[in-house]
């Protein structure tokens, strides 16, 4: 797992992100978000009231989005929260960025059947664009992490850029992906694998043959 | 009650208990690491993995596992061993073998464990994990590496102290345990973690690398920090207290004591009066104990005699005092220092009726003039169960944070007499009712009044008394059961003029009021009473004489003798008996077995060890002013400084400075 850390808590991170506070618009979701639990329990949306802060966050910086410490210390005020316990549930999920990340925060995924699929170029590729773990690349565009599974094996290799996933890649593909972003276009999500719509199967089906027409039991043939 | 099958052994246990409860009852041990008695479940170190029938078949973790009809539950087959010595394994990949310079060394449940349960060779060849240190503040020292992610720590800051201050951040293998951007740790029971922690992540850094623990001799004690009376174990080596330890004990402390009380000990070797001293031309100088008694003996006395007990004396001492002014003819003794003049006529409205765990099952409290947390953190983490199971509670007096919901009522007295209708409905509509006046309560004159609402409300009743006095003196219920206590307090006994004045371990007394007399300070720390006194006689401290102590509740507690007092200084007893030699009077005693059979001859109460005294029934009222007005200030300014010894301590003084006076240090330093 990448190794993650807080960013540290300097006098710039206080000056930049102090009094920080959610937009009106994000604080009326904040509020829906809040609602959905009981009086009393609202310490149960911390972790969309996370999100939306993260997003807030990265609208106003051009980037995928972070979480600073007083962006941190404010979404505990606003639950009413230990403060500790909100950090714990920020340090403990990835899609929580606890350092600043690129406009495009690539998350290319390594493990075994994206890897058996070809991942190792996948990396290669981000690394010639001069992506490397931990690190904003000079133009501000790109940041970079190796993640777990993040569960398109059918599709695999894939990677994950902000809020969208790219699937079947080969490092031509991605370069095609990142070309386009770096453009301003909005690249074709999914699975880039042309005549493929999402993860069904590549070529002819092999399995579940009889499910295409009909809700076939298949329990009597085991 | 489910019937339950442990190795064969079938026992029936309690609704609700769990599996490894179950097999505790049938006295298997089960090796544990996160599961703890008066923590909530977490279930996370698989450590107490068993075999059970119905269930899946594999081992089951016991800690999580309810125990239900008819379980067949096996701790001795060879699935469980497996199981045990798979989980040792991977707990001991990422656990370094530093053990010869690990300050839990010999009394780490790892090591137990490993060696109990585990395979004893290591099949793991790669690199281990290395975490950084994190600063938790002055009290504990943690060496992260070593930790093996129970969470006990975690879940005491939340569940016992109520302060959130430890967490567990990011997961899997780089789980760290750490306080909100390394803080330190600040609440009063934070130290405890350390005896929690089962491996040596978190250990006492003022106790670091002094001794490993097969060096130390134990012996049983009482604190005396507060009136709670924690049981306490005294770990010394040669003549000096090397660190105190919480004894288990339900009743009173459960299993827990303040941070005062742990460490306030190496104030114990500082600022010690270990000489004889004299005032000579308004200068102390260095005497022998002839010298002193002769001095003392030349002011004849006579019946003009006065003794003030301080407030972490023990029974025996007092009532050494109070048979010396007995046999000269005075009855001038008084323990109420600063003055308090409350009536005592009636020891059971001075006292805490309920109990420590009665309290917990108070449904809505009234605290008077008491910052708990500081008077007796152990009382606030009973309050804190109460508040928890719905308690509604009230606090007249300055703010402080209970660490539970507390409305708060102002400063101003006048409230008791008139109080809220949102206070009186839930006093009335409760089944346990209580009121607790603590010491800020007494010093501002409101005891009338709380035992006037204890009436009112009816909270005297079949089984129930929620009359709550909670003192700070360690020797207070002690004293007052000795009859130290005046009619209007020290100042009836300044106003009587006494030529001599034994102080004993007094040393709150403002000793302008006693200009006249000779004023002898018979104790054991060059703190405020040493500075006023004319002759300084040394004596011992809580650690260095057996004593009898009675807590605020009335529990008649003993401690034993730790180690002997420093230089020239004496068993408190010993002196006030060669007194009453140089005075010429008898006072019918000439060992300790005596002093201490006389004592109990005079007050029976006091020979019932570990029991809770009987005072009687309770008063429906008492002298004083039970409409009172005014502000009710807090007694204590700094909870780390309250005493002598602590005072004395460096340990005490670094945490007043870094945790309470920190912030301020810090803007005067810039």
């Amino acid at each position: 797992m990448a190794a993650r850390k807080i960013a540290a808590d300097t006098p710039e991170l206080r000056e930049r992100w102090g009094g920080w506070t959610f937009t009106d618009d994000n604080r009326a979701k904040a509020d829906w978000h809040i609602k959905k639990y009981p009086e009393g329990r609202q310490k149960s949306a911390v972790m969309p009231l996370l999100d939306l802060a993260q997003r807030q966050v990265g609208a106003e910086t051009d980037t995928q989005g972070w979480l600073p410490l007083p962006v941190i210390e404010y979404v505990a005020d606003y639950l009413d929260m230990p403060v500790i316990r909100v950090l714990e549930v920020a340090t403990f999920y990835t899609m929580y960025n606890l350092e600043p990340v690129g406009k495009f925060h690539v998350q290319v995924c390594g493990t075994t059947p994206c890897m058996l699929r070809g991942s190792d170029g996948i990396i290669a590729a981000c690394k010639a664009r001069g992506m490397k773990p931990g690190h904003i690349s000079d133009d501000g565009l790109w940041s970079f992490t190796e993640v777990e599974c993040m569960g398109n094996c059918a599709t695999a290799p894939m990677v994950q850029i902000n809020d969208d996933n790219y699937e079947d890649l080969t490092a031509e593909r991605l370069d095609k992906v990142l070309d386009a972003l770096a453009a301003g276009e909005q690249p074709k999500t999914g699975t880039q694998e042309p005549g493929r719509h999402t993860s069904e199967p590549a070529n002819a089906l092999s399995s579940l043959k009889e499910m295409v027409s009909e809700n076939h039991d298949y329990r009597g043939e085991w | 009650m489910p019937k339950v099958t442990v190795d064969g052994q079938e026992i029936e246990v309690p609704a609700g208990a769990t599996v490894l409860q179950a097999c505790e009852l049938a006295g298997k041990e089960i090796p544990r690491f996160c599961y703890h008695e008066r923590l909530s479940i977490a279930g996370n170190c698989r450590m107490c993995l068993v075999e059970v029938k119905p269930g899946p078949p594999k081992p089951q973790a016991s800690c999580a596992l309810p125990a239900t009809e008819g379980q067949e539950i096996r701790t001795d087959s060879e699935m469980v061993k497996t199981a045990r010595e798979g989980v040792m394994e991977f707990l001991l990949i990422n656990h370094p073998l530093d053990c010869p310079i690990c300050d839990q060394g010999g009394e780490c449940d790892l090591q137990d464990q490993s060696v109990a349960y585990g395979r004893g060779g290591s099949r793991y060849h790669e690199n281990k994990r290395a975490v950084t240190s994190k600063n938790m503040g002055p009290l504990i020292k943690t060496i992260m590496t070593r930790c093996i992610h129970c969470t006990r720590c975690v879940r005491f800051s939340e569940e016992i102290a109520g302060v959130d201050e430890i967490g567990a951040l990011y997961r899997g293998e780089d789980m760290q345990i750490s306080t909100y951007l390394e803080q330190a740790a600040k609440h009063e029971l934070s130290a405890n973690v350390i005896d929690l922690c089962p491996v040596g992540a978190l250990t006492s850094a003022p106790y670091a690398y002094e001794a490993r623990p097969w060096e130390l001799k134990k012996t049983l004690g009482i604190d005396v920090s507060d009136a709670v009376g924690s049981n306490i174990r005294i770990d010394s080596r040669g003549r000096e207290v090397l660190r105190v330890l919480p004894r288990i004990n339900d009743d009173v402390n459960e299993e827990w004591i303040s941070d005062k009380a742990r460490y306030q000990v190496d104030g114990l070797t500082r600022r010690r009066l270990d000489k004889v001293w004299i005032r000579k031309r308004g200068k102390l100088a260095e005497a022998t104990w002839d010298e002193a008694f002769k001095k003392i003996a030349a002011a004849k006395p006579g019946k003009s005699i006065a003794a003030v007990a301080g407030d972490m004396l023990d029974c025996e001492t007092m009532f050494a005092a109070k048979a010396l002014l007995k046999a000269s003819g005075s009855d001038l003794i008084e323990s109420r220092q600063t003055g308090m003049d409350y009536d005592t006529s009636n020891l059971a409205a001075v006292n805490f009726n309920s109990g420590f765990s009665g309290i917990e099952e108070a449904d809505a409290i009234l605290i008077v003039g008491s910052n708990v947390r500081w008077e007796a953190p152990l009382v606030n983490v009973r309050l804190r169960k109460a508040a928890t199971k719905g308690a509604k509670v009230f606090i007249v007096g300055p703010e402080w944070d209970p660490t539970y919901k507390a409305t708060f009522l102002g400063e101003d007295a006048s409230v008791l007499s008139n109080l809220p209708a949102e206070v009186a409905d839930a006093l009335k509509g409760a089944q346990k009712p209580a009121v607790i006046i603590g010491a800020g309560g007494f010093a501002a004159g409101v005891h009338a009044a709380c035992v006037k609402i204890a009436n009112d409300f009816n909270m005297v009743r079949d089984g129930w008394n929620g009359f709550n006095a909670l003192h700070i003196s360690a020797a207070r219920m002690g004293s007052l059961m000795l009859g130290y206590a005046q009619d209007g307090g020290i100042a009836s006994i300044a106003k009587a003029k006494p030529k001599v004045l034994l102080a004993l371990a007094a040393d709150e007394v403002d000793f302008t009021q006693f200009a006249d007399s000779l004023k002898v300070y018979i104790g054991h720390h060059g703190d405020k009473g040493a500075h006023a006194a004319d002759i300084i006689l040394p004596a011992s401290a809580y650690t260095e004489k057996p004593g009898t102590y009675v807590n605020t509740e009335g529990r008649v507690q003993r401690g034993d003798k730790a180690v002997f007092a420093p230089g020239d200084a004496r068993e408190d007893w010993t002196i006030l008996r060669a007194l009453a030699d140089a005075l010429g009077v008898t006072v019918g005693f000439d060992s300790f077995h005596e002093l201490r059979a006389a004592m109990h001859a005079d007050v029976p109460a006091l020979a019932n060890e570990g029991e809770v005294a009987d005072y009687g029934a309770m008063a429906s009222s008492v002298k004083g002013n039970d409409s009172p007005s005014g502000a009710i200030p807090s007694p204590i300014k700094d909870f780390y400084l309250t005493n002598p010894i602590a005072r004395a301590s460096a340990t005490m003084q670094q945490c007043s400075n870094e945790l309470l006076l920190g912030e301020t240090l810090a803007e005067a330093a810039e």
